[in-house]
C-alpha cells in the first residue's frame, strides 16, 4: 500500500483532505451545498473536453469550474442562487456529454473523473494539485476573518465596507480552484461530499470557529485516507468510502448532538471550546 | 426551405416518433412539477433527486433489468421519502442534509457502476443512466411512462390550490386549516416520479435542466401561476421537440459519423431560452440607474 | 424642515437627501444634525423610511440628491468609525461561532487574515462582554441566545471597535415593555460613558422619551427634527403628513392620532402596516 506507486496517491489525498476541509467549512457556513456539488459536476465537463483536446485534465477542470462559479455569481441574485446554480450545472454536463460523445476511448477515463481513481494520479498532476492546492489554502487564510463575519452578519459586514457580492465570487472562485485541485483523486461526484460532510460534521462538534475549521480538516483527512487504503484493499472506488463515510461521520456527529440534548433536557449553553 | 429543416427520414423513423411522444410527455410533466419547485427554491433538492436515480439505475442494471425506469423511480421515491423525514426547515439545513445523503447515494452508484462494467462489458451502461437513452427507448415503455405522468400530473391537479397557496407562504397555509406536511410530502412524489421519467429520456445528470429550466425561464415572462406553467409545458416541449430534430438533423454534421447527443442539444437550448429572458432583464437594469422612478432594484424602505 | 445647516463640529449632518427607490420618492430633503455624545431617536411608523435613513448614512444607499458628512468630512472608508447594529439578525442554531467570537469580530472582522491570540484582544472582548452583561453566555453560540441576548451581543459587536456613532434599526420592535426599557437603559449607559452619539430608529417613541436629547420624525417622506418639545406638536406633525394629526399626551406618555379618516391610525405604540395581495409569485 505505501509503494512508490502509491506515494502521489497518498501525498495527492492529504493535499485535498486539507483543501476540501478549509474550503468546505466556508462553503458549509454560507449555505453553499449545491454551489459545491454542482462546480465539480461541472468542471468535469472542461476534463472531458480538456482530454478530447489532448491537453491535461487539470486544465480543463479549471477552466470549466472558474467558468461555472463566475456564470453562478453573475447570472444568480442576490442570495438565491439555486435555480442558477443548477441551470449552470446542468449546460456544463451536457457539454461534457458533448466533448464524450466526440472521443472515442473514454470509458475508464471518464469513470475514475466521476468516482475516483487511486492510481489517477501522476507524477506530473502532483504539482499541479500542489499549487491548487496551497493557493486555495491560502486564499481561505487570507480571507477568514472577512468571510466569516459577511457570512454570519451580512449588513455589518457592508457597514465596515466589506462588499458582500465581491466577496461571494471571490469564495466561489476559490471553491473552483479547489475543485480542479481535488477531482483527480477523488472524483467530480464525491468531492463536494468531502467538502461538506467533515465541516457539517465539524460544526456539530465545537463552537468555536477555528477549532471546527481544525477538526473539519482534520475530519476530511481521516475520511480520505480510510477510504484510500480501503479502496486499495477492495479496488472499489474511492468514491463510494469518502461517499459512505462522509455520511455515516454526519450521522454520527448530529446522534452526538441529539444524545447530548437528550441528557440535558435542554441545549447547553456554554459548550467545550 | 421547409424541407431542408427536416432532414429525410425524420417523419418516419420510429425511434423518432418514440422519441417525441415520450419527450413532449415527460417534458411537460417536468415543467408542471419544475415550477413549484421553483417556488419553492428546491432546485437542488430536485437535482438530488435525479442524481440518486443514478444508484437506483445502475443498481436495476446490475440486477439484470433491460431498463432503468423503475431503477430511477424506486430510487427517486425513496430519496423523497428521505428528504421528507430530514424536514428541516431552514433551507441551508435542508440542503446540507440533502446534500449528505446524496454523497452516500452516489458513492453507491459508484460501487453498482464499478460491478456492472466488470460483470458485463457493458461499458454504455453509464451513459444510459448518466445522460439518458431518448433515442433508444423500448416502444412498450410508452404506456409506463404515460401512466406514470398522469399519476403525477394527477397528484398536482388534485392539490393545485392547496400546493400554491403552501409554497407561496407556508404560515398563511397553515392557518387555514392545510396540511402543508402532507401536501409537501405529495409534492415530493410528483418530484420524484418526473425526475425519474425525465431521467430515463435526458439522463440522471441532466434531468434537473428540463425541471428547472422552462419553469424559470417562464416565471420570468410572468409572475402569474398558471401561466407560468402553462408557458413552461409550452418552452419545455418546444426545447425537446427542436433538440429532437436537431439531433437528427446532426448526423451529418462534423465530427461525422454519430451526431450529436440529443441531451445535450436539449439542455443547450434549454439554457438559451433562459438566458434570452434572463439578458434583456439584466441590460436593462444596468442602463438605468437608481435614480429615475424607472429602475427596479433596491430594497423597500 | 431642514433648512441651510453648518457643518463642523457636528458629529453628524444629514443635508438635502432626497431618495427614489422602485419609482417612489421615500425620501424628500432630509436634514438633520447629531451632535457629539447626543441621543437622537429616529421616528416613523413602517414604511416611513427610516432604515432607508440609516442605509444612506452609513453609505450603503446612494442618495439621489445630499450628503452626508461625518464629523465634517464625507464618507470615506468606512471601517469601524460608524457602530452599526442592524434588525434582527437570524442565526442558524448549527453555526459555530460563539457570543465571544462575534464580539470580537466587531474589533477587526474586516480585515484579512486569522486572528492571532492576543492577551490584548482576549482582555478587550471580555470588557466589552461584562459592559453589556453578557459575560454569562460568552460561550454559547449565536444561534442560540434568546432575543434579548442577541441584542445585547449585537451591541457589543458594534461599540467595541470605539465607534463615534452608533446606529441601531429598531432594536425594540418585538421585545416585550421589560426588555424594551432593559435595552434602553443598557444603550444610554454604554454609550454615556464613553460619549458616544447615539441614532436609533424606531416606530414607538416612548421607550425612549427618558433617554433622547433629540428627535428625528420621519413621515410621509420629510422630516423634521429638533427636542421632543419643538417636533412632537399638532401643528408641526400636521404639516408633515400633510393632513391634519393630534398629538395626545397621557401621563407620560405620547400618542399621535391622525384625525382624517383617510389617513391610517397611528398611535405611539401600534405598528401600521400596509398587506400585499399575495397574487403574484414573489420568485428570485
Amino acid at each position: 500500500m505505501f509503494s512508490t506507486l502509491m506515494i502521489n496517491t497518498w501525498l495527492a489525498a492529504t493535499i485535498v483532505a486539507v483543501v476540501a476541509g478549509s474550503v468546505g467549512f466556508f462553503a458549509v457556513l454560507r449555505g453553499s451545498a449545491f454551489a459545491a456539488h454542482a462546480l465539480p459536476q461541472g468542471a468535469f465537463a472542461g476534463a472531458a473536453g480538456a482530454s478530447l483536446l489532448g491537453l491535461n485534465t487539470i486544465l480543463g477542470l479549471g477552466v470549466f469550474s472558474v467558468l461555472g462559479a463566475l456564470a453562478i455569481s453573475l447570472l444568480g441574485k442576490r442570495g438565491r442562487h439555486d435555480a442558477v446554480t443548477a441551470l449552470t450545472l446542468v449546460l456544463m454536463l451536457g457539454l461534457g456529454a458533448l466533448f464524450l460523445s466526440f472521443s472515442v476511448e473514454y470509458a475508464p477515463e471518464v469513470y475514475s473523473l466521476l468516482f475516483g481513481e487511486i492510481l489517477g494520479v501522476s507524477r506530473g498532476d502532483l504539482l499541479p494539485i500542489a499549487l491548487l492546492g496551497a493557493a486555495s489554502v491560502l486564499a481561505i487564510v487570507a480571507l477568514y476573518r472577512p468571510l466569516l463575519l459577511s457570512s454570519v452578519m451580512r449588513d455589518s459586514g457592508e457597514a465596515r465596507g466589506l462588499n458582500s457580492r465581491t466577496l461571494e465570487v471571490c469564495f466561489l472562485l476559490v471553491l473552483a480552484l479547489a475543485t480542479s485541485a481535488t477531482i483527480p483523486v477523488v472524483g467530480a461526484f464525491l468531492m463536494f461530499s468531502l467538502m461538506i460532510a467533515p465541516a457539517g460534521s465539524a460544526r456539530t462538534l465545537t463552537a468555536n470557529p477555528l477549532t471546527a475549521l481544525g477538526l473539519s480538516i482534520l475530519i476530511a483527512l481521516a475520511t480520505v485516507w480510510i477510504a484510500v487504503a480501503a479502496a486499495y484493499e477492495t479496488n472499489w472506488p474511492i468514491g463510494f468510502y469518502v461517499g459512505t463515510l462522509g455520511a455515516a461521520g454526519y450521522v454520527l456527529a448530529r446522534a452526538r448532538q441529539a444524545w447530548q440534548i437528550r441528557g440535558h433536557g435542554h441545549l447547553v449553553v456554554a459548550e467545550q471550546a | 426551405m421547409i424541407g431542408q429543416l427536416f432532414e429525410p427520414g425524420f417523419f418516419t423513423n420510429g425511434a423518432v416518433h418514440t422519441a417525441l411522444i415520450v419527450g413532449a410527455v415527460v417534458a411537460v410533466i417536468s415543467a408542471c412539477v419544475g415550477v413549484f419547485t421553483v417556488i419553492r427554491s428546491q432546485a437542488f433538492a430536485g437535482h438530488s433527486l435525479s442524481d440518486l436515480g443514478t444508484t437506483g439505475g445502475s443498481a436495476s442494471f446490475l440486477a439484470g433489468a433491460s431498463n432503468p425506469l423503475w431503477g430511477f423511480v424506486i430510487a427517486a421515491l425513496a430519496g423523497a421519502g428521505l428528504i421528507e423525514l430530514l424536514g428541516a426547515r431552514r433551507r441551508s439545513d435542508r440542503d446540507l442534509a440533502t446534500g449528505i445523503v446524496l454523497g452516500a447515494a452516489l458513492g453507491l452508484s459508484a460501487l453498482f457502476l464499478y460491478l456492472d462494467t466488470s460483470h458485463s462489458s457493458t461499458t454504455g451502461v453509464s451513459t444510459t443512466i448518466l445522460f439518458g437513452s431518448l433515442f433508444v427507448l423500448d416502444p412498450s415503455m410508452i404506456p409506463a411512462a404515460v401512466a406514470l405522468t398522469v399519476v403525477a400530473l394527477a397528484l398536482l391537479a388534485g392539490s393545485y390550490r392547496m400546493l400554491l397557496l403552501s409554497s407561496l407562504s407556508p404560515e398563511l397555509a397553515a392557518a387555514r386549516g392545510i396540511r402543508v406536511r402532507l401536501i409537501g410530502a405529495l409534492y415530493l412524489v410528483a418530484l420524484g416520479l418526473a425526475v425519474a421519467l425525465a431521467s430515463l429520456t435526458i439522463g440522471a445528470l441532466l434531468s434537473t435542466a428540463l425541471l428547472i429550466g422552462p419553469p424559470a425561464t417562464a416565471l420570468r415572462l410572468s409572475k402569474q401561476p398558471a401561466v407560468a406553467i402553462l408557458a413552461a409545458a409550452l418552452i419545455g416541449v418546444l426545447a425537446t421537440w427542436l433538440g429532437i430534430l436537431l439531433a437528427y438533423d446532426s448526423y451529418n454534421w462534423p465530427p461525422l459519423g454519430h451526431g450529436w447527443p440529443v441531451s445535450f442539444l436539449i439542455v443547450a437550448l434549454i439554457f438559451s431560452f433562459y438566458l434570452l429572458t434572463e439578458l434583456p432583464t439584466r441590460l436593462l437594469r444596468t442602463l438605468r440607474p437608481n435614480r429615475q422612478p424607472l429602475a427596479n432594484a433596491g430594497p423597500e424602505p | 424642515m431642514s433648512s441651510a445647516i453648518a457643518s463642523g463640529e457636528r458629529m453628524l449632518v444629514v443635508d438635502g437627501i432626497d431618495v427614489w427607490l422602485s419609482g417612489r420618492e421615500i425620501l424628500h430633503d432630509v436634514g438633520f444634525a447629531v451632535e457629539a455624545g447626543e441621543f437622537t431617536g429616529l421616528i416613523g411608523s413602517n414604511g416611513a423610511g427610516k432604515t432607508t435613513l440609516l442605509r444612506v448614512i452609513l453609505g450603503l444607499q446612494p442618495p439621489s440628491a445630499g450628503r452626508v458628512l461625518l464629523e465634517g468630512r464625507p464618507l470615506g472608508r468606512r471601517g469601524t468609525a460608524i457602530g452599526y447594529v442592524p434588525q434582527k439578525v437570524l442565526f442558524d442554531p448549527d453555526i459555530p461561532l460563539r457570543t465571544r467570537d462575534l464580539v470580537a469580530l466587531g474589533l477587526d472582522g474586516e480585515r484579512p487574515g486569522i486572528p492571532l491570540p492576543s492577551r490584548r484582544r482576549r482582555a478587550l472582548v471580555e470588557e466589552m462582554l461584562e459592559a453589556v452583561d453578557a459575560t454569562d453566555f460568552a460561550d454559547a453560540r449565536i444561534g442560540n441566545l434568546s432575543g434579548g441576548e442577541q441584542q445585547r451581543v449585537l451591541i457589543a459587536h458594534a461599540l467595541i471597535g470605539r465607534p463615534k456613532l452608533l446606529l441601531l434599526d429598531e432594536p425594540l420592535a418585538n421585545l416585550d415593555i421589560r426588555s424594551e426599557f432593559e435595552v434602553v437603559e443598557l444603550i444610554a449607559r454604554v454609550t454615556q460613558e464613553q460619549q458616544i452619539s447615539v441614532l436609533i430608529s424606531a416606530h414607538d417613541m416612548n421607550p425612549l422619551l427618558p433617554v433622547m436629547d433629540r428627535i428625528v420624525y420621519l413621515a410621509a417622506g420629510r422630516a423634521a427634527s429638533g427636542t421632543v418639545g419643538e417636533v412632537v406638536r399638532s401643528d408641526v406633525l400636521s404639516s408633515l403628513y400633510g393632513s391634519h394629526v393630534d398629538v395626545l399626551h397621557v401621563h407620560d406618555r405620547v400618542v399621535v392620532v391622525a384625525g382624517q379618516a383617510t389617513d391610517s391610525i397611528l398611535t405611539g405604540s401600534d405598528e401600521s402596516v400596509r398587506h400585499e395581495p399575495q397574487d403574484f409569485i414573489r420568485v428570485s
